[in-house]
């Protein structure tokens, strides 16, 4: 692999600040600025978690292991920008207020799916390293593919938040599935 | 299968520089956390100053023209708006069909009022028009109509969202006959002084200022008196979210958006939500139209 290509990915995965900066200097947020940022990351949040999950897919389609080498970049990406989606929510529209937070985390399901999905992604963001790679040996691989309930739950929370799926919830489910569909050993279940 | 060492997948190089990145991280995070912080308690714009005509005329929910906010504005350019004919049929002594120019004839008037969108967000609107009571007196309306129904026009060629089943169209919405002919019930042909833009539903919209955006259909091509409660588009899409009423209250909560506060189009991102009124404010003029109903359950 060149060497500056985990640079340049790291650069342009960076894309997502780079907008909201431009539109916040120039003031092109739109009429509804808080809400804007909120989105923003929010969709970019899922972008990651699938440009993540399309890795693996990717090493069997090209049969070439490079891919997996950006995989835990853009798996902490998908976590930094869904921090700052929640952060945004609860800072900047709810100013902290949490109460009524509270209230919507219980009572709107969309909420608690995804502040649920955010939550999941805490342990896999902090056994990213090598180092905790080793010490979890096996397990490992079983908590992270805690990734694919995230994912789901993460377009999960797209679809209700929307007042219709479509189109671009649909768009995120239909991709979803896909790579989800790449996990399945379909061999397997033609042996029986 | 081939082992690799983990230093063969990532550079030691690379590695190393994970953690400066973690970090850098945490700290973008807690320097937003921060700057947001000594915005807790600033105050929002709650007076009855207008929206901005940008504003009100490219941030849009008309799903005809598509999903997106920004679609109608877009989209909705070249849309045919004439010919147009209304026409007021149903529970009526003699239905009719008004050309467009007809009904523009009425005296519109200025009238300024406020929209809140079931989403959580509003606007001050300066609508220029005149109350529906006024279009209903050119029928005579037989005392078995009960609701009225108003419905949008069809036009698949250049409405594209209507390409797609987000709906089911044509839009229909209504409204009890005593909520129709309530004054505030407003017939509207423009804003800001200028005629109705395409986007805002030309060339002619209902606009009920105390219920949610949704229930003031646009560019309307049918006026239906009815016997029985209509159909309407959005309580058919989801009957558990959206009801026939749909009164600003903000007591009921949405099971997606806080009907409790919304936030003002055109406010800085510094300012605060604000706090929701009932009936958006104008309980005054029609609480009496709902004594003795359970509004939580009549949503």
């Amino acid at each position: 692999m060149k060497n500056y290509f985990k640079p340049a990915v790291f650069f342009l995965s960076l894309w997502p600040i780079y907008i909201i900066v431009y539109q916040l200097i120039y003031n092109k947020l739109g009429p509804e600025p808080v809400d804007r940022i909120i989105n923003h990351f929010g969709e970019w949040t899922l972008i990651f978690i699938l440009l993540t999950l399309s890795m693996t897919p990717l090493k069997k389609i090209t049969n070439s292991f490079e891919w997996i080498k950006f995989r835990r970049m853009l798996g902490l990406f998908a976590f930094f920008y869904a921090s700052i989606h929640m952060l945004s929510y609860v800072g900047l529209d709810y100013r902290f207020d949490f109460e009524p937070l509270i209230d919507d985390v219980l009572k709107k399901k969309f909420i608690f799916i995804g502040f649920s999905a955010w939550l999941l992604l805490i342990p896999l963001a902090i056994t990213s390293s090598d180092k905790m790679v080793r010490i979890l040996k096996k397990n490992w691989k079983k908590l992270h593919r805690l990734i694919y309930i995230i994912s789901i739950f993460g377009v999960l929370h797209f679809i209700w938040l929307s007042k219709t799926i479509f189109f671009k919830p649909l768009i995120f489910l239909i991709i979803l599935i896909i790579l989800l569909l790449f996990r399945v050993n379909f061999r397997k279940f033609n042996l029986s | 299968m081939k082992k690799f060492k983990h230093s063969e997948i990532t550079q030691e190089k690379i590695y190393n520089k994970r953690r400066s990145f973690i970090k850098s991280m945490s700290y973008g995070l807690s320097a937003l956390t921060l700057s947001s912080v000594p915005l807790i308690n600033a105050k929002a714009n709650n007076s009855n100053e207008p929206t901005s005509y940008e504003d009100i005329t490219t941030y849009n929910n008309y799903y005809e023209f598509g999903t997106g906010k920004g679609d109608p504005h877009r989209r909705a350019k070249n849309f045919t708006t004439r010919p147009w004919t209304v026409k007021i049929e149903g529970e009526v002594e003699k239905s009719l069909e008004l050309p467009i120019e007809e009904i523009l004839a009425i005296k519109s008037e200025e009238k300024i009022l406020k929209l809140r969108c079931v989403e959580g967000w509003s606007m001050v609107i300066p609508w220029l028009g005149f109350s529906l009571s006024e279009l209903l007196n050119k029928v005579e309306i037989k005392p078995s109509a009960k609701f009225v129904e108003f419905e949008t026009i069809y036009n698949p060629e250049e409405m594209v969202g209507q390409r797609y089943p987000t709906l089911n169209w044509p839009y229909i919405e209504g409204l009890r006959i005593d909520e129709a002919m309530h004054p505030l019930t407003t017939v509207v042909t423009g804003l800001y002084g200028k005629p109705l833009p395409n986007q805002n539903g030309a060339p002619l919209r209902i606009f009920i200022p105390w219920k949610y955006g949704f229930k003031s259909a646009k560019s309307i091509v049918k006026i239906r008196l009815t016997k029985n409660m209509p159909n309407t588009a959005w309580k058919n899409a989801s009957p558990r979210e959206y009801g026939f009423y749909s009164n600003v209250n903000p007591e009921v909560d949405h099971p997606r958006w806080s009907q409790a506060t919304e936030r003002v189009i055109g406010e800085s991102i510094l300012a605060p939500r604000i706090k929701t009124l009932m009936f958006n404010g104008y309980g005054d003029e029609v609480a009496h139209l709902y004594s003795g109903m359970d509004l939580k359950k009549n949503y």
